[in-house]
C-alpha cells in the first residue's frame, strides 16, 4: 500500500496530534452527515438526470416535436412548445397514473393510481431485499429470475394440491414459496462453497434453466399444467391460499404489501442486529477475515443465498398468489429479477433505502403504463430511466462533475471487489 | 572491469523444488462415469427397437452421398458398452498416470454423442446430419463474436457483461441503418459503431468511475434493452415502409470449397459475416499471443502496476480495447438481423451475450477455446431444432437447457481448472 | 549520468510525504537513501520514476531538468527501477518481460522474441546471471525474478538504477550475490540509488548515505557511522534494540507439533515434515526469509490449510482436522502476519472487530442478538486498555493507523483466555513506539505462562524476543537453537545451512 497510510504513523508518536475524540454521534447526526456527504443529493440528483434524459428521449421522439422542428428557424416557439406539451404531457400522465389521478372526482378513484403503485412495489421491495441481501454478504445474486420462478412454482403447485382453509392454506403456500426461492439460490451458494464457482455465472445459466424447467412442467400433465387443457398454464390458485386485498377487491394492492414492509424490517433485524448478519458483513467486507476469525466462509454463503432467495422467492409468491391468481404461465417471473437489482443498487443495500427505491421504480411502472396509453410513449421508457439512475448512483463524482458540486472532505476510497475477480477464476 | 573481478558467484540456478506430492483429481473419472451411466440407463435400459436414419447430403447438393441406416438398439447398446468401458479406462488413466489425456475425453464424447443421436433419431423421418451441423455452425455466430468480445475485453483487464447489450445494440442499428441507407454495409459498420457505444458506456464508467464492472454490464444490458424496445416502438415500428424493412445478407459459397460434401455446406456456403467471424478468431489468437498488442493488452489484464512501470498507459489500453470488443461483439448483433431473420424484433438477442459470456469462461479466456465452446452452445440448441422436427423421445427444454449446465459444471471446475487473467474485474488506480 | 532532485515535495491531501528533499547521485556512486517504514522513501522513488507527480521541486539529469509525465519518460530519459515488489507479469516468460513496453516486431506485426532473447543472453551473460529467456516468471525463485527485473532496466539502457528495498525477500546469501552486482555496476558508471532500512547493507556497499525520517531529509553520514548512530539518525531518538525481559520460566511442553507437513493447492509440501515443542511460559520464534513455509505453517496451526499431515497436539489435544472456529476454541490466539487482509475487517468499526471471533455465544451474542451494550462496554475498556488512538468505538478500523490497527487485533486475541499465542509478524510496518508496545504485550503473555510463537523475517525481531529459535528454509526446520545464538549462524541456517556446519563457518 502506499505510503500515504505509513505516513500517518507520526501522529500516533506525538500525543498531541493525536485526534480529539468527539462525543458518540447519535443516528439524527448520522442521517445530517449521511445527506451532508451527498449520497442522499446525488441520488435525488441522478433521478432528475434520469428524467432529463427521459425526456429528450420522449421529445425527440414525438410526432409534433419532429413536425415543429421542421420550421425550428421560422417559428423556434412551436418547437418549445411541442416539447413542453409531450414531455409535460408525459410526465403528467406518469403522475396521475403513479401516485394520484386528479381526472378523478372523487378520492377512492383518484388514489387508485398509488394503490397500483404499492402492489406494483411489492415485489420490487421483496426481490430488492434478496439482492441487496447477497450483496451485503460480497455475493452478486443475478438469479432472480430463477428464484422467482421456481418459488411462485412451489407456492402455486402446494396451493392447489393440498388444499386447506384460509388462512392456513395461505400461510403453507407461501413458506413453500420461501423455500423454493431458498433452494434454487442455494444451490447457487453450495456451488460456491464447495468448488468455487462463481455465482454471477451459476445465478445467470440457473436463469434459464429455472425457465425451460417450468415450461417443461406447465405442458406436462400432473405436473404444473391445469388438468383438462392443453395449454401451458397452470391451475387457478384456490381462494384460500390467495393473498386478499388490503383495502377490498377495489384496489390491487394486496396484504402482500404488508408482508414487505415486514420484511423489509426482518431484513433490518437481521443484518443489524442479529449475530448472523454480523457473520454475513463480516465475510462480505472482509472474507479471509472472517475465516481466520472462525467463521465459516463458506457456510455463510450456503445461508446468505438461501435466504436471499427466500426474500426473492416472495416476489415469486406474490405474483402466483397476489397478482395472477388465475393461473401462471412460464413468463410470470415478468423481468422482475433483474428489476430487483436495480433496486438493490438504487437502495444501497440499507432495508429502508430498498424500500423507498421499490417504492419509486413501482411508482415508474404503474405510471409508465398510463404514459403509454395516454401519450403514446413506449412503457419501456421506465427501464431506461431506471438504469439511467443506478448508473448514476454507482458513480457519484460523475453526478458531482455534471452539476459541480463540491467534493467532499474525505473522497471515499475505491474499494476493491476481489470477489468478481476471483470471479471467474475456478 | 578489472580481472580481480567482483565478478558475483553464480548464484544458485537450481529452481526451489519441493517435494511434490501427487494430488491426483478424480474429476474426469467421475464425470465419464456419470455419463456412462446415463448412456446406459437411456441405450440399454430405454432401448429404440427401430431404425436410424443418418442423412449426410441435401437435396441442393451436387456430391450425393447415401444415407446411413442402422438398427437403432444394437448401435446404441454398443456404444454404451464402449462409453462404459472407456470410463473405466479413464479410472486407470488417473490411478497410473495421474489425468486423463485430453484426446481420450474427446473420444468418449463423440462416442457418446453417437450413441445418443443414434438412440433419439429412431424412427422413419432420417437425421439430416448436415443440417444439424449447419444450424450449428449459424447458431453460434452470434455466440462467437460476443465471445471474442469478450475475451478481449477480460484479457485487457475489464469483465464484460455487457456483451448482451452489445448484442442487442448492434442488432437495432444493423437493422436501423441498413434499411434506412440501402446498404447492408453500412449496416454492418452501424453495428460495430453501436456496440462500441455501448462499450464507451462500459468503460467510462468502470474505469473512469471505478463502478463495479458486473453492475455496470447488468445495468447497461438493462438499459440497452429499454432504449432498442423504445427505439422499436417509436421510430422502427412506425414507419415500416422505410425502416426495418427485410433485408439479409447473400450466401457467398466458396468456389471448390463448398463442394465438399458435409464441410463444404456446413463451413463454406454462408454470408460475409460468417466469414469474417472466420477471420475474426483467427486475428484475435494471433493479435492476443504474437503481437505487441497482444502482450500489452494481457499484461494490463494480467498486472497493471507492471505494465504502467514499463510505460504502457493501462487505463488508456484498456479503454480502447474495451471499445474494440464492443465492436467485435457489436457485429456480431448484426447477424441476428442481416444475417439470419432480417428485420429487428424487440429483445432478439434473447440472452445469447449471457452465454457468450459463459463461453469466455468455459473457453479459458482463449480465442480459440471460446469459440468452440461457442459451437458447441450452437450445436445443443440446433440439436434441440432438428430433434423438434423429426420428433424425439428428450423434451425439448432439457435440450435446450443443456448449454446453462455444461457451463455450470464448467465453472464448477469439473472441466478442469481454469484461470482468469489475475487483474480481470480489477480497477486500476495509480498510487 | 548525474541525478540531482532539488526541493521534491509530495503531498497527500493534509499529509506531507516528501518534504523539500534534496539529494545528488554521481556516476559511478552508490548512494544509500536510509529510513524507517514510511519515511516517505518510497514515494520520492516513485516521484523519480514518473509514478507520481512531484508538488514542488524537480529532477534533473546531467543538470536539464526533466519533465516525467510517467514511467516511460523516466526510462527513455535514462532511470531504471529494481521495485521492491517485482514489476513482473508472472505468467509472461522472462523474454517478454523484458521486451514488455519498449518491443521490436517483425513481419505481419509479429514479435521479435529472438531478438528479445538474445538480448537477455547478452546481459546475462555481462553480469554471470544464469537466466533461462523462455523461463516463465512466476516458476522462477525470487532471486532470479529480482535478476530479470535488473535486466529489464538494462536492456533499456539504464544509467540511473534505483533499487528499491531489493533485499526484503532474499536469503543472505542473494543479499551478498545482490551486493556485488550492485558493486560491479558501480563499476560500470551506473549510479546507483539504493533505498533500504537494514542498515548491515547499507555500511556494506554506500558510497554515500542521506537518511530520511517523516519525509524530510535528516543528515548526510558517512558510510564508516556506527549502526547505533544511523539508527538513532533514522529513527530520531536513540534507539532500544532490545526488549528488556526477564528470563523463560517454561513449565513443560504445552504445543507439540510432530511430522506437520503442509501441501498446497499444486500438491507441492510447502511445509516438509516439521516438528517441535513450544513451552508454557516461553517464547519461540521461528526465523526465515519470507516464503519458505512460516505463512502456511501458521496456518496449519489454526486449522486454515486444507491439506495437512502430521500432527498439533495442544496440551494433549489433537488441532489437526479441526476447524478454526474449534481451534480458537481450544484457546489459540493468533495474530495473522497481513492484519488489513487477515485480521480486520476494515469496514468495521473498532467495536465489531473486537467481537469478530466471537461471533456467536456468549459474551457478545445473546439468542440471536448481538448484545451491543456489552460489546460497547468491553470495546471502551480494550481502548483505554491497548492505549488505541482511535476518535470512538465506532470508527472505522479502516481508518486508523497500522499500529493501533495491530493494537486492536492484539487486544482482541489476548482478551479470551488463551492457552497459545501464534503471532506472524506482529511488528511489519508499525513505527518504532507500536513496536515496543506490541513487544511488550508479546513478553507479558509469555511470562503469564502463555506458550507463544512469534513469526519473524525481521532477525532483530527474532533475538529480541525469544527464548529459542527455530529456522526454517525451504518448507523444513533447519534446526532448533538457543535465542542466544549469534546472527552469522543464523543468517546461514537461513540459507540452509544445519547449525552445526552453520556454527562452524561462523
Amino acid at each position: 500500500m502506499s505510503e500515504a497510510t505509513e505516513a500517518r504513523t507520526p501522529e500516533e508518536r506525538t500525543p498531541e496530534a493525536s485526534v480529539p475524540a468527539p462525543a458518540e454521534p447519535g443516528r439524527g447526526q448520522n442521517l445530517l452527515r449521511e445527506i451532508m456527504g451527498g449520497s442522499l443529493v446525488i441520488s435525488v440528483l441522478a433521478v432528475l438526470i434520469a428524467l432529463v434524459v427521459g425526456a429528450v428521449l420522449i421529445a425527440v421522439t414525438d410526432p409534433a416535436v419532429q413536425q415543429a422542428s421542421g420550421y425550428f428557424f421560422a417559428r423556434p416557439s412551436d418547437t418549445f412548445q411541442a416539447i413542453w406539451n409531450a414531455v409535460g404531457g408525459a410526465y403528467t400522465s406518469l403522475f396521475q397514473g403513479a401516485i394520484y389521478n386528479t381526472g378523478k372526482t372523487d378520492f377512492a378513484s383518484g388514489i387508485q393510481p398509488l394503490m397500483n403503485t404499492l402492489s406494483a412495489a411489492t415485489p420490487l421491495i421483496f426481490g430488492g431485499l434478496g439482492i441487496a441481501l447477497a450483496f451485503r454478504i460480497g455475493l452478486f445474486n443475478i438469479g432472480g429470475q430463477g428464484q422467482i420462478l421456481i418459488a411462485g412454482a412451489f407456492a402455486g403447485w402446494v396451493a392447489w394440491s393440498f388444499p386447506m382453509p384460509f388462512p392456513l392454506g395461505l400461510i403453507v403456500a407461501v413458506l413453500a414459496g420461501i423455500v423454493g426461492g431458498a433452494v434454487w439460490a442455494g444451490i447457487v451458494g453450495w456451488l460456491k462453497a464447495r468448488t468455487g464457482a462463481h455465482e454471477v455465472i451459476v445465478t445467470i445459466m440457473l436463469n434459464y434453466v429455472a425457465f425451460e424447467l417450468i415450461s417443461f412442467l406447465l405442458r406436462t400433465p400432473g405436473a404444473l399444467q391445469a388438468p383438462g387443457t392443453n395449454n401451458p398454464k397452470s391451475p387457478a390458485i384456490p381462494a384460500a391460499a390467495q393473498l386478499p386485498g388490503l383495502f377490498g377487491v377495489r384496489y390491487t394492492v394486496t396484504w402482500a404489501f404488508v408482508l414487505a414492509v415486514a420484511a423489509a424490517f426482518a431484513y433490518w433485524w437481521l443484518m443489524s442486529r442479529s449475530s448472523l448478519g454480523f457473520r454475513f458483513r463480516a465475510v462480505g467486507e472482509n472474507p479471509s477475515a472472517a475465516r481466520t476469525a472462525g467463521i465459516g466462509v463458506e457456510r455463510m454463503y450456503v445461508y446468505g443465498m438461501a435466504i436471499a432467495g427466500g426474500f426473492v422467492g416472495l416476489a415469486g409468491v406474490n405474483q402466483v398468489l397476489a397478482a395472477a391468481p388465475g393461473g401462471f404461465s412460464s413468463g410470470f417471473d415478468a423481468g422482475l429479477g433483474f428489476d430487483a437489482i436495480t433496486v438493490a443498487l438504487l437502495g444501497r443495500s440499507r432495508p429502508a433505502g430498498v424500500f423507498a427505491a421499490g417504492l419509486l421504480f413501482g411508482a415508474l411502472k404503474s405510471g409508465g403504463y398510463l404514459m403509454q396509453a395516454a401519450n403514446d410513449v413506449p412503457v419501456d421508457i421506465v427501464l431506461i430511466v431506471q438504469s439511467i439512475i443506478v448508473l448514476f448512483i454507482a458513480a457519484p463524482p460523475l453526478v458531482r462533475a455534471i452539476f459541480r458540486l463540491p467534493t467532499p472532505g474525505t473522497a471515499p476510497k475505491a474499494r476493491r471487489r476481489p470477489a468478481v475477480k476471483e470471479a471467474h477464476g475456478q | 572491469m578489472t580481472a580481480a573481478t567482483e565478478t558475483p558467484h553464480l548464484p544458485d540456478p537450481s529452481p526451489i523444488v519441493l517435494e511434490k506430492v501427487e494430488v491426483r483429481s478424480w474429476k474426469v473419472p467421475i464425470a465419464l462415469s456419470v455419463f456412462a451411466l446415463g448412456a446406459v440407463v437411456l441405450f440399454i435400459a430405454f432401448a429404440r427397437s427401430g431404425h436410424t436414419t443418418f442423412r449426410f447430403t441435401q437435396s441442393v447438393d451436387a456430391i450425393k452421398l447415401p444415407d446411413l441406416t442402422v438398427p437403432s438398439a444394437p448401435v446404441s447398446i454398443a456404444l454404451a458398452i464402449v462409453a462404459v468401458l472407456m470410463a473405466a479406462a479413464s479410472w486407470w488413466y488417473v490411478a497410473a498416470r495421474g489425468r486423463v489425456p485430453g484426446w481420450f475425453a474427446a473420444v468418449f464424447a463423440v462416442v457418446f454423442l453417437v450413441g445418443f443421436l443414434d438412440w433419439a433419431a429412431e424412427g422413419d423421418r432420417p437425421l439430416p446430419f448436415t443440417s444439424l451441423l449447419l444450424g450449428a455452425v449459424t447458431l453460434s455466430v452470434p455466440l462467437v463474436f460476443g465471445a471474442l468480445g469478450g475475451v478481449i475485453g477480460e484479457r485487457a483487464g475489464v469483465v464484460n457483461v455487457a456483451i448482451e447489450g452489445q448484442l442487442l445494440a448492434g442488432a437495432f442499428c444493423s437493422a436501423l441503418v441498413a434499411s434506412s441507407t440501402g446498404s447492408m454495409t453500412a449496416g454492418l459498420v452501424a453495428a460495430a459503431a453501436a456496440g462500441v457505444l455501448v462499450a464507451f458506456i462500459l468503460a467510462a464508467f468502470a474505469i473512469k468511475y471505478l463502478v463495479d464492472q458486473v453492475i455496470v454490464g447488468v445495468v447497461i444490458n438493462v438499459l440497452v434493452t429499454g432504449l432498442t424496445n423504445f427505439g422499436y416502438s417509436k421510430v422502427l415500428a412506425a414507419d415500416p415502409e422505410h425502416l426495418n424493412r427485410r433485408m439479409t445478407l447473400p450466401d457467398l459459397p466458396i468456389p471448390g470449397l463448398a463442394q465438399i460434401p458435409v464441410i463444404g455446406p456446413v463451413l463454406f456456403d454462408h454470408s460475409i459475416i460468417v466469414y469474417i467471424a472466420y477471420v475474426a478468431v483467427a486475428a484475435v489468437w494471433y493479435g492476443l499471443f504474437h503481437t505487441r498488442w497482444g502482450l500489452r493488452v494481457r499484461a494490463v489484464g494480467e498486472h497493471p502496476q507492471a505494465a504502467d512501470t514499463v510505460g504502457i498507459n493501462v487505463n488508456g489500453t484498456r479503454f480502447w480495447n474495451v471499445s474494440l470488443a464492443g465492436a467485435v461483439a457489436g457485429l456480431g448483433g448484426a447477424f441476428f438481423t442481416l444475417g439470419s431473420v432480417g428485420i429487428f424484433t424487440k429483445e432478439m438477442t434473447a440472452g445469447q451475450g449471457y452465454i457468450a459470456l459463459a463461453a469466455v469462461i468455459f473457453g479459458r479466456w482463449d480465442p480459440i477455446r471460446a469459440t468452440l465452446a461457442a459451437l458447441l452452445f450452437g450445436f445443443a440448441s440446433n440439436l434441440q431444432n432438428t430433434l423438434g422436427i423429426i420428433g424425439s423421445p428428450v423434451p425439448s427444454e432439457f435440450l435446450l437447457m443443456l448449454p446453462y449446465l455444461v457451463t455450470i459444471f464448467a465453472v464448477a471446475g469439473l472441466v478442469g481448472k481454469s484461470r482468469a487473467p489475475a487483474a480481470d474485474g480489477v480497477p486500476y488506480v495509480k498510487g | 549520468m548525474r541525478l540531482e532532485l532539488r526541493g521534491i515535495t509530495k503531498r497527500f491531501g493534509s499529509l506531507t510525504a516528501n518534504d523539500h528533499i534534496s539529494l545528488t547521485v554521481e556516476p559511478g556512486e552508490i548512494h544509500c537513501l536510509l529510513g524507517e517504514n514510511g519515511a516517505g522513501k518510497s514515494t520520492l522513488m516513485n516521484v523519480l520514476y514518473g509514478l507520481y507527480q512531484a508538488d514542488e521541486g524537480e529532477i534533473l539529469l546531467d543538470g536539464e531538468a526533466q519533465h516525467f509525465a510517467g514511467p516511460g519518460d523516466a526510462m527513455r530519459a535514462g532511470i531504471g527501477m529494481v521495485h521492491q515488489h517485482f514489476m513482473l507479469i508472472p505468467v509472461f516468460t522472462v523474454a517478454e518481460n523484458v521486451m514488455l513496453g519498449h518491443e521490436q516486431t517483425r513481419g505481419l506485426g509479429r514479435l521479435d522474441l529472438a531478438a528479445a532473447r538474445a538480448k537477455v543472453r547478452e546481459i546475462s551473460a555481462r553480469f554471470g546471471f544464469d537466466v533461462d529467456p523462455d523461463a516463465v516468471v512466476e516458476h522462477l525463485p525470487v532471486g532470479v525474478q529480482q535478476r530479470v527485473e535488473i535486466i529489464k532496466a538494462l536492456s533499456r539502457d539504464a544509467k540511473v538504477l534505483v533499487f528499491d528495498e531489493p533485499t526484503a525477500a532474499l536469503t543472505p546469501q542473494e543479499t551478498d550475490e545482490l551486493m556485488a552486482i550492485m558493486k560491479q555496476l558501480k563499476e560500470q558508471g551506473t549510479a546507483i540509488v539504493f533505498i533500504t532500512h537494514k542498515l548491515r547493507e547499507v555500511r556494506e556497499v554506500a558510497d554515500r548515505i542521506t537518511v530520511i525520517r517523516l519525509g524530510k531529509v535528516v543528515g548526510q553520514a558517512e558510510p564508516t557511522a556506527s549502526n547505533a548512530e544511523l539508527a538513532s539518525l533514522m529513527v530520531g531518538r536513540s534507539v532500544e534494540l532490545t526488549v528488556h525481559k526477564e528470563p523463560a520460566r517454561p513449565r513443560g511442553d504445552a504445543l507439540v507439533v510432530d511430522r506437520l507437513s503442509v501441501i498446497d493447492e499444486f500438491g507441492q509440501k510447502v511445509v516438509n515434515d516439521v516438528g517441535f515443542t513450544v513451552q508454557a511460559g516461553e517464547i519461540l520464534a521461528v526465523a526465515g526469509v519470507q516464503g519458505n513455509g512460516q505463512t502456511e505453517l501458521t496456518e496449519a496451526l489454526l486449522g486454515l490449510q486444507p491439506r495437512v499431515e502430521g500432527s498439533i497436539r495442544l496440551d494433549g489435544r489433537e488441532l489437526v482436522g479441526r476447524t478454526v472456529r474449534e481451534v480458537l476454541d481450544a484457546g489459540v490466539g493468533f495474530v495473522p502476519e497481513d492484519r488489513n487482509e487477515d485480521g480486520l475487517v476494515g469496514a468495521f468499526s473498532v467495536a465489531e472487530n473486537l467481537m469478530l471471533d466471537r461471533s456467536s455465544g456468549a459474551p457478545f451474542v445473546k439468542g440471536a442478538n448481538v448484545q451491543s451494550k456489552a460489546l460497547n462496554a468491553f470495546a471502551q475498556q480494550k481502548l483505554e486498555e491497548f492505549d488505541v488512538r482511535a476518535p470512538s468505538i465506532h470508527t472505522p478500523v479502516g481508518r486508523l493507523s497500522g499500529g493501533n490497527q495491530q493494537k486492536v487485533v492484539l487486544a482482541r486475541e489476548l482478551s479470551r483466555e488463551l492457552r497459545l499465542l501464534v503471532a506472524a509478524q506482529p511488528t511489519r510496518g508499525l513505527d518504532v513506539g507500536s513496536i515496543e508496545f506490541v513487544h511488550k504485550r508479546i513478553v507479558a503473555a509469555r511470562d503469564e505462562g502463555i506458550p507463544v510463537i512469534v513469526v519473524s523475517t525481521e532477525l532483530d525481531e527474532v533475538v529480541a524476543l525469544a527464548d529459542r529459535i527455530a529456522v526454517m528454509y525451504r518448507g523444513g526446520i533447519v534446526g532448533i537453537v538457543p535465542g542466544d545464538t549469534p546472527r552469522d549462524v543464523l543468517g546461514l541456517m537461513m540459507a540452509g545451512e544445519a547449525p552445526e556446519t552453520a556454527g562452524e563457518a561462523a
